[in-house]
Order: C-alpha cells, then structure tokens, then sequence
C-alpha cells in the first residue's frame, strides 16, 4: 500500500538560531486582507480594556512621620533616596527600594517649610518656622555621632520656600523677601523686593540656570534674574498661585499651582495670557511638579486627589486617589520619570506608577513590541467612541465627582449668564474674554 | 584747591572756637600749616629770583587772606547767579583759546535747553527691570530651536546625553587609548616610523610634507588628482563589496565563469609574453586542482546534497544544480594542458622519468571510470546498475563494508533516473511538435473553422459535466476552479436551481475528459489529435489540486472511494441549493415591490364579493422606482447584505477629530494597519516607534548648554551638506561672524536708551 506523506524541506521553516524571528511565510498583499482595520479595531479595544484591568497605580505608603508631611525633596543624584519633611520640624530619609525610612533627624522646631538636596548629593538644606536656615550631611552620622547641621544661618524672618542652584553653590529662599545666598557666606548675596510682604515658593529656572520664579502672597508670581539687582516681571492673576514648577526640557515654560483649582503654563515672555489652563481639580492646587522628560506634569491639590496633566492638555489624564490620602501638601515626580511621590496631610508618603497599567522591571523584547504595538492602537483609534468611553472612565470619591458636577453647573450658569446679557446689551459693549485672559488682572514691568 | 579749603576752613574755625575745644586745637594746627604755607612761597620766590627769569612779583591784593585763591574770589553781587557769558567772556577774545572751542562756546551760548530732572527711584527702577527682563527673554528664546525641535521629533529618547550603544569611530577610542602589549607597541612603532595615519587625516604626514614642498598650483593639482584617486578608490571598494554582498548564486556563478574565461584568455597570452608569471599560475591552477581532488566539496556527499537529493525527485532546480556541482568538480579536477605545461613536462618526463609515477595516474581514463565514476566527474554508463545488484546479491557482508560506496551508487542510480526520465520527456517533446506540424500540414484544405467549432462543442459538453457535480459537492468543491464565474453566468439560475442533484457522485472531468475524446476521435478520424487538445486542458485543471498523483488509476479510485464516503455522510445536505435559495430570497425581498393603495368600498359600493374596480385598482397603484443593480449581482457564492446594521453605530466615529482636516486624511490613517499581520517586520518596528522613551533606572538630567550646541551644529551640517568644504566653512565663518558680534553691540545700545 502507498502512503502519501508531505514532505518539506526544513531549511524554510527551521530558525537557524533561536534568536532568529520565526520565519512565517505571509503575502502582505492587501488585496488578501480585506479585515485588517476590523480587527486591528478589534485588538485595540481588547488592549484598551486591558489597560484598565491592569491600571494598579498605587505601589506603596511610607509612614513613619508624626505630622502632615510639608515638604519633599528628590536626591539629585540617587533614584532609591527621598526626603521628606514634616509639620513637626522632623525630617526623614527613605530608601525608596527597601520602603523605609533610614535616618530621622529633628531639623527645625515648628514647620520644616522647605528642602532641597545640593546639585551634587552630598548635603541638603533645610528652611523652618524657627527662621533657620540648615545644611545637613546626606551620609548618617557614625556611631556617637551627633545629629548636627554642617550650617546654619539665622534669618531676621520666617523662610518660606527654599530651592537650589543647579550647578553653582548658591541657594534661593523666600520668605518675606527673595534671597540668594551663596554656601559660603551667612547673609545673602542679593536681596529681591518688589512690594510685597510674603512670598510662598521659589523655584530655580533648571535649564537657564540664572533665572528664577516666585509665587508671592499678593496673587502675582515675579520672575528673576539672579544677575540683575531687580526682578524682571511679575504678573498678578485672580487669584494666589501657591507654587510653580519650570519644565525641564523647555527653558522659558513654567506652570503654575493655583489657589483656584486650576493650574497654568506660561511662557516667561508672554505673561500677559498664559498657555494652557489645566482644569480638573475641584479644590485649591497646593504643588505641582514636571517629568523629568518634560512632557508631563502632575499636582496635588487640597481636594485629596493627584492628577497627571499632559503638558498640552486642558484636562489630565489621570487620577489618583485612595480611600485614606488627605489633603496632598506636596508632590514629585521621580527623576526615572517612572514613578511619583506624594506627601499628604495624614502622614503617609505615598508611591505612585506615572503610567497606572505599565508593567515594571525589565521586559522582554516581545514584551516590549506587544505594549508599543498596543499603545500605538490605542492611539490610532482613540477617537472611536467606545474605545475613548473606556479609556477615560475613572472611579471617583463621591464627593469629588458631586463637586466636579457641580461646578459644571456653575460654569455653565455663568457662562449663560453673560451670553444673555451679551444678547441684550449694544453689541460690543461686552467683549468675549477667552478664558486663559480671564485669570490675568495685569502684568507689571 | 588747598588754599580754598584753608579760607572756607578759616573762616568757620572762628565761628566754631568757642563751642568746640577740640576744633579749637583743630584751627591752631592750621594756622601752624598756613605758617608753613608762608615760608615755602617765600623760599620759592627766592629761588625764582636766584634764576633771575621773571622778577615781576605776583600783584598783591587787599583782602584779609592771607593768600589769594581765584575760587575764593567773592562775586560783586551776591546772591546772582554766575550766568554762563560772564564765564566765557574772558576766554573770548584771547588768543590761546582754539577756534573750535570758541565755536562750541558760542554754540552753548545760543542753545537755552536745560538738563531733565533726573528720574525719580521707582521710575529708574522700572526701567531697569524692563530692560533686564527685554535682555532675558532675547536670551532664553536661544532653545527656541531646541524645543521646537524635540516638540516635532518622532521619538525622544532620555537621558539625552547618552553615548550611544554601538562600535565608537576610531579616533574617539584612540584618543584615550596607549599602546600597553609589546605587539600593539611594535604595530604603533611601525605606523608613527612610516608616518602612517592612526586618526584617519585626509592626508598622511608624507603626502602633507610633499604638498608642502609644491607650488600652490601645483599642489592643487595634486590635491585634486589625490582626491579623485581616493574616490575611485572608494568607489572600486565600494563596487566590489556591494558585488560581494549580492546573494544571487546565478550571478556568481556568471561572474566566476566570465572571470575563468578571461583568464584564460590571459593566460594564453601570458604564456607567450611572462612565461614565469604563467608558470606560477599555472601551479596556483595545478594547487586548486590538487586541493579539489583531495576534499569531498562538488561531490554531492554533503549535508546540502542530500537534502538535495531527497527534493531532486521533484525539483528540477535541484537536479540541475546537483549536477552542476558535479560539472565544476570536473572541471577542476581536469588538468590543465598548455603550450608551456606540455613543454614542461616533456622536458621533465624525459629529466626523470624513472622518479616520478607516470602522468596517467592523475587523469580520468576511460578504464577506471567505471569503477570510480568521480574520478571523471560524469555519471557511470548503464551498465553500473546491474553489477551493483549483483554485488547486492552477493552478499550482506560486503554491503556493510563498502556502505558509503553504496550510497554514492544510490544516489548515482537516482540521477540517472531523472536523467532517463528528463530523456524521455525530451523526446516527447521533440515528438510532440513534430506530430502537430504532420497534422497541420495535411489537415490545411479543411482549415481551422472545423477544428474551433469541434473544440468548443467538446469544452460545453465538459462543462456541462463540471456544472452537475458541483451542484452537489460541498461548497469547497464548488471552489475548485472548475466551474468559473462566466461558466456559471452561462448557465440560467432557474437551471441550476431545478437541476436535481444528481445521485451517483460524478468523477471529476478529468476522469471524463480521455473517453469523450476517444469518442471524438471515433467520429472524425484524421481531423484533429482531440486527445491532445483534452489531456492538455485536464491537466491544466488537475495538476495544482492533486500535485503528488503519480499513477491515474490509483489515484481515481481513491478519490472515488473519498468522495463516496463524504457524500455519504452529508447526505442531507445540499449546501449550494440552499445558499442559492437564500441568495434569491434576498433579492427578491430587495426588489422594489407595486404598492397597492385602494380602498375597497372608498368612491363606490362594497362588500362582499364586490372588488373595487379595474380603474380604480390601475390609478392607486404606485410604482416605485427600480432598485439599484445589487453588488453581488456578478458574484454568484456572495450574498453582500446592504442594510445598515445599528449595532455597528456605536462603534464609529460620528464627527471629524480634532486634529485632522478631512475625513479622508482621518480615514486613511485609519486604514494604514499597523501590525505584523499586514507589515513587514522593519515597517512595524517603525510604526510602533514610542514617542518617549525612557531608561529603567536612569536619572533624567535637565537640559543642558550642551544640546544647544549640538541643535546648532546639527543646523550647520544640515545646511551645508552636500557642498564642498572650503565653502562649508566660508559659510560658518560668516554666520559666525553674524551670529556673533552683533548682538553684543545691539544689547549696549539697548541699555544706552
């Protein structure tokens, strides 16, 4: 009897090593694929609803302070270390790895108000109520040792805010005035005023390293030059911007945190109209911070939530929230750009992923293709109402989500309200004031 | 100077004596100095005198001072103001004032503008801001490029700064890199002793050296001529490597023979001309010749020749280049006879010849062939077969013993095969053509028409027979290409659909085909080889279904037997009726129907067994509009549904999004696929290319000067690529000159103003 086999040569299917991509003989003409936008359509709503599945933001609570946590501070130099300081004037240093905290120090008596880590990650400096200013080994002190400052500067007022430079020993406070001190010396190199009695943030320009940018208590945030002997700008909004954060990657953009639930970005040489006004959050916005890649940033507010903003959007694209996180004081975005920190009033650090649904550690290489493929489906039809329906649905606290409804109503009335009396007025006499112009009052020379 | 203070000082001393005494002993001190003052005006007047150059005294003044000081000089009326004229009056007129000075006094004279007060604190202040804030934001819009740049990129990867992963160039791992072995100390020794570039200069320091030496001209044109040999050079390497690179097996053989034959070629000559350089290449040949003879490459035993070997049966491309193989084994194993070589040996058969074994022994002769067939390169004659079996024959030992042998044999019995096969079919062929022309010339008085109007009565008559059983086959059958789409629109639908489906399962045509041929052949005898024209058309139809049929008979039975036994298990199914049944329920449900709108007993009486009348009936009746002809009209196995399905609405876009302009340019995004599915590897490496990517565990620095400069530098390579150098870098020296200077001197003059 014969039998019929199928015989084949392996050479056209073997891989010669297992490194090789398997070897899959396909005709890409696409006359042969009549379906391929059906099930790409297909595939991409199958990644979208994966991506929820898998969106597990939250990593880890470090807790250990004994009041809200005031301040954070990234090292400059190490991912694993972080600093925080709390209401209680203690200061604590964590290993971000291990999820502890390896050194306590009582830095100040009343608030520690502000920290930064020096551009080379040896030593940090400290600002609190007790009108201090503090520098502190970054190593733990030896066995007998005792805590002590490297430095410290006694101020004539209260220390507000505190940021270094990025690469020169020279540090900026605020307080009742800006102040540029040099490490070396016990009274400041340059004192900025401009008429106004308090000021709440001040923030080093990363990339032109000279300028700087503050937040004062009169609703205006005032820009610096650390070369001149007087400010440069300064423009006053509606309401008080309670920190800025310059963007990284771009010289001349900031954003600012404001007390009315928005946040905005301004190029420093147009202040008369911010950029983009982010909108979400329902309740003061107390800090905010950029990626270190510039794309994106991420606030916390007083409405217990942490938002992520692309840098060009209106609207975030993220929320964070837990059941136990109060009021969020202060935020950072790690320098790995893979995973924010946030410090709230209930004493609890917490770690956050900056992507909800990335898997972390390494990846394989077909691991790696798979979520940049998927990505980039969820991309080419984001526009397509279920895929966008599921990939913008987030849970909310009750009381957020009644607030963020009512405050539609809100903005819908008065935005009613003034078409009407637009509607019965000469035309003209009401002009149509966009509302990225609607938040600046002046800009000041 | 001194002596105006000492007045004013004088002066005040006596208002101040009698409060202070401090000031009192102040006052005594300078009257001391004045004292002082005295004597030394008095030493000098006497020197003067001594000289005995001008004897005039100084003209002595009434006042209470002691000495005169022309500040000191109290005004006529006081209180007035000292007006400029009373200033410059005396200056008028005397000689040693210069012109231009007078001029510019006078000028001043005319001119009643006064100086602006100055501005007050918080003015100054304001311009001072203004100005710094101006010189700022000039001096930060400098990442301008930077940003839109990064803003625009398809991908940013982080950190920035990052060397890259690959092979560095050279000079950068040179330049931090010392020579440490004795080796790498001697190599380096050796290329600074010739001046060789370690840097990859355009020049070597010889070739500078001699530029140096030449005229300008001259080194010119030198520079030119090295230039262009460089880039022949590079071209050559260029050329050579992409023709090393190509895969094509063709080409290289092409390319090897070319080159053998031009050889050749030159090697006759040479022969003539270089007789040594031809006796060396002549032992190169003799060499490879030499080394061919002792390996096993060309000899069809390897790994790749079997494999070969086992596809040879149904690979022609395999059989054809297994014996080619074999030809270039007999090619370089033959030796080379030449004028020269023939001479040589002659003259060293007849030096030694009792030493060296006899010529013979190397070349192919026709006595040992049979036993060694590789030897000659050839396949063994016929004969080889039976001695082989009857060495089978003789005995399993012997077998075991010399099993390589017999696998050669094996493989030799196979190509012989196939080479009595490929015979065979030659002859065929030659036969084929011949039979057709006797055909044609005798069958010229009856012409063509005959033979076209037979062909087609027996193409409907096979077609017909196709059309039955694939009415009753699965519908994969009905796939088989037997039936085609205009054989089926041939047919009238009412047909197929009232064709019983036929009980005995039909054989397919090519069973069919050889005795309605016969048949043919029977009726008209000498016309036209029918079975020609039938075999040919079967063969077309079966060859790609059934591609390992061998033997028909077999084959035929098996099928049989196969297509009994799925007949029979779907027995109840008639699949193709039904989805034809189908497909004409859903055109007629489509047709537009007469929609009859009369009302019985509306205008007229009714009731039972009355009908509203003719007129009536013809005038309500509305006629719609025909449909539109359906898509799948000329598709006979697709029913295309043209109802809007609801469901689907929830799944599409309903208005354009916002970044595209039109829904073209939406919608053919949309239809770029992106997956492996429909792309090759590479373009799904690209497309899916993420917009950010960043590193595990690196720290992401801000950016820095240094990526200015390299945006800038970038900028200059993107201008000034693809022009010459020396313009190059005319052109950077000017925007340099640009760039630069200017905006110093613009930023003074904003701060003047």
């Amino acid at each position: 009897m014969k039998v019929k086999v199928l015989s084949r040569n392996p050479d056209d299917y073997v891989r010669e090593t297992k490194l090789d991509i398997q070897r899959v003989p396909r005709n890409y003409d696409p006359t042969l694929h009549p379906f391929e936008v059906p099930r790409e359509y297909t595939r991409a709503l199958n990644a979208t609803k994966l991506e929820r599945v898998f969106a597990k933001p939250f990593l880890a609570s470090l807790d250990g302070h004994r009041d809200g946590v005031n301040c954070l501070a990234k090292h400059t130099k190490s991912l694993s270390t972080l600093l925080s300081g709390s209401c209680d004037g203690e200061v604590k240093v964590w290993n971000l790895s291990k999820r502890e905290c390896v050194r306590t120090l009582q830095a100040h008596e009343g608030f520690v108000r502000g920290m930064v880590v020096r551009f080379c990650g040896t030593s940090f400096f400290t600002v609190g109520d007790d009108k201090t200013i503090k520098q502190w080994k970054m190593e733990t002190p030896g066995y007998g040792e005792e805590e002590e400052p490297l430095n410290t500067i006694l101020g004539k007022t209260v220390f507000t805010g505190l940021d270094h430079h990025q690469k020169e020993g020279v540090f900026a406070t605020c307080g009742q005035q800006v102040d540029i001190w040099d490490e070396q010396r016990s009274s400041p190199i340059r004192s900025f005023t401009w008429g106004v009695d308090s000021f709440s943030a001040v923030r080093f320009n990363p990339v032109e390293t000279e300028l700087l940018g503050s937040c004062a208590s009169d609703r205006s945030i005032v820009l610096y030059d650390m070369r001149e002997s007087a400010p440069l700008k300064k423009v006053i909004m509606t309401m008080r911007s309670n920190t800025l954060c310059w963007n990284p990657m771009e010289a001349y953009y900031f954003t600012c945190a404001n007390e009315d639930y928005n946040l905005y970005t301004y190029d420093m040489r147009h202040l008369e109209k911010p950029l983009m006004v982010h909108m979400d959050h329902v309740s003061a916005v107390l800090d905010v911070d950029y990626s270190p890649t510039g794309q994106e940033f991420v606030s916390a507010s007083f409405d217990k939530t942490v938002r992520i903003f692309p840098r060009d959007a209106g609207h975030s694209r993220e929320v964070y929230h837990t059941k136990r996180m109060q009021h969020v004081i202060c935020i950072k975005w790690s320098s790995d750009s893979k995973y924010i920190l946030s410090g709230s009033d209930e004493m609890n650090i917490r770690l956050w992923k900056a992507n909800a649904a990335e898997k972390l550690g390494v990846l394989a290489p077909r691991e790696k293709e798979a979520a940049n493929y998927s990505q980039k489906l969820k991309e080419k039809f984001q526009n397509h109402p279920q895929i966008r329906r599921i990939a913008r649905h987030r849970h909310l606290p009750k009381s957020i989500y009644h607030q963020t409804k009512e405050l539609r109503v809100m903005k819908d009335a008065r935005r009613r309200k003034e078409m009407n009396v637009r509607k019965h007025s000469k035309p003209g006499a009401v002009p149509v004031v966009s509302e990225k112009e609607k938040h600046v009052v002046t800009v000041v020379k | 100077m001194a002596g105006g203070s000492d007045g004013s000082g004088s002066k005040s001393s006596t208002e101040m004596e009698r409060e202070d005494p401090e000031m009192e002993r102040e006052a005594e001190d300078e009257r001391a100095d004045e004292e002082d003052e005295r004597r030394r005006v008095r030493l000098v007047e006497a020197i003067s005198a001594l000289r005995g150059g001008r004897k005039k005294p100084l003209g002595e003044r009434s006042e209470a001072a002691v000495r005169m000081s022309e500040f000191a000089v109290t005004a006529e009326g006081e209180r007035q103001k000292v007006q400029l004229s009373d200033l410059i009056g005396g200056a008028k007129d005397g000689p040693a004032v210069p012109t231009q000075t007078r001029k510019q006094l006078q000028n001043l004279r005319r001119s009643q503008k006064t100086v602006e007060q100055p501005l007050s604190r918080q003015e100054s202040e304001r311009v001072q801001r203004d100005l710094a804030f101006q010189k700022a934001a000039v001096h930060v819009s400098r990442w301008k490029s930077v940003v839109i740049q990064n803003r625009k990129a398809e991908q940013l990867v982080f950190p920035q700064n990052q060397e890259p992963a690959g092979p560095k160039p050279l000079e950068k791992v040179v330049s931090g890199w010392k020579a440490q072995t004795p080796l790498e100390q001697e190599v380096f020794n050796l290329l600074s002793a010739n001046k060789q570039p370690i840097h990859d200069p355009v020049l070597t320091p010889a070739e500078e050296a001699s530029l140096r030496a030449m005229s300008l001209e001259e080194a010119q044109i030198r520079r030119a001529e090295l230039q262009k040999v460089r880039a022949l050079q590079s071209y050559y390497e260029a050329k050579a490597r992409r023709e090393r690179k190509i895969k094509s097996k063709k080409y290289h053989r092409v390319q090897n023979k070319a080159r053998r034959r031009e050889f050749l070629k030159q090697f006759e000559q040479m022969v003539k001309t270089d007789p040594t350089g031809a006796l060396e290449e002549l032992n190169k040949m003799e060499l490879a010749r030499m080394k061919e003879r002792m390996s096993l490459k060309h000899q069809n035993s390897g790994k790749w020749a079997r494999a070969k070997a086992v596809m040879a049966k149904y690979d022609q491309g395999a059989r054809r280049a297994m014996q080619q193989q074999l030809e270039l084994n007999k090619d370089l194993t033959q030796k080379v006879r030449s004028a020269l070589s023939t001479q040589e040996e002659q003259e060293e058969d007849a030096a030694s010849e009792p030493e060296l074994l006899p010529d013979f022994v190397n070349d192919a002769e026709p006595g040992q062939v049979s036993s060694n067939p590789w030897m000659r390169g050839e396949l063994s004659a016929e004969p080889a077969e039976p001695q082989r079996s009857e060495q089978e024959e003789a005995g399993p030992a012997e077998e075991e013993e010399e099993e390589e042998e017999k696998e050669v044999d094996e493989e030799e019995e196979l190509l012989r095969e196939f080479e009595s096969r490929r015979k065979l079919r030659q002859e065929e062929e030659q036969e084929e053509p011949a039979g057709e022309e006797e055909e044609e010339s005798a069958e010229e008085e009856e012409g063509l028409s005959e033979f076209r109007s037979l062909f087609k009565g027996v193409t409907e008559g096979l077609k017909e027979e196709a059309a039955a059983p694939a009415n009753s086959a699965p519908l994969e059958e009905g796939l088989m290409r037997i039936r085609t789409v205009e054989d089926v629109e041939l047919l009238p639908p009412e047909d197929t659909e009232l064709r019983p489906p036929t009980e005995a399962p039909q054989p397919p045509p090519k069973e069919e085909a050889p005795p309605s041929g016969k048949k043919a052949r029977k009726k008209r005898k000498r016309d036209i080889e029918l079975k020609e024209v039938l075999t040919k058309k079967a063969k077309t139809v079966t060859v790609p279904l059934a591609p390992t049929t061998t033997d028909a008979a077999d084959g035929s039975d098996e099928e049989l037997d196969q297509r009994g036994l799925i007949m029979e298990a779907f027995a109840g199914d008639d699949v193709v009726a039904d989805f034809l049944k189908d497909k004409r329920k859903q055109e007629d449900a489509a047709k537009p129907k007469v929609v009859d709108l009369t009302l019985p007993g509306w205008g007229e009486w009714g009731g039972q067994g009355l009908k509203p009348s003719s007129r009536k009936r013809q005038r309500f009746r509305v006629k719609v509009a025909p449909a539109e002809p359906r898509k799948d009209q000329r598709l006979p196995a697709v029913i295309i549904s043209e109802q809007r399905n609801s469901s689907l609405g929830a799944h599409q876009v309903s208005s354009l999004p916002f970044p595209f302009d039109s829904h073209a340019q939406f919608e053919s995004t949309v239809r770029t696929p992106l997956g492996r599915t429909w792309n090759t590897e590479r373009t799904v490496k690209k497309l899916t290319k993420p917009k950010v990517l960043t590193q595990l565990g690196s720290i992401i620095e801000p950016m820095t000067e240094e990526e200015l400069t390299k945006n800038k530098e970038k900028k200059v390579l993107a201008e000034g690529a693809g022009k010459e150098d020396p313009h190059k870098t005319k052109r950077q020296k000017r925007r340099g000159r640009k760039d630069g200077p200017p905006k110093k001197t613009r930023r003074p003059t904003k701060g003047r103003c």
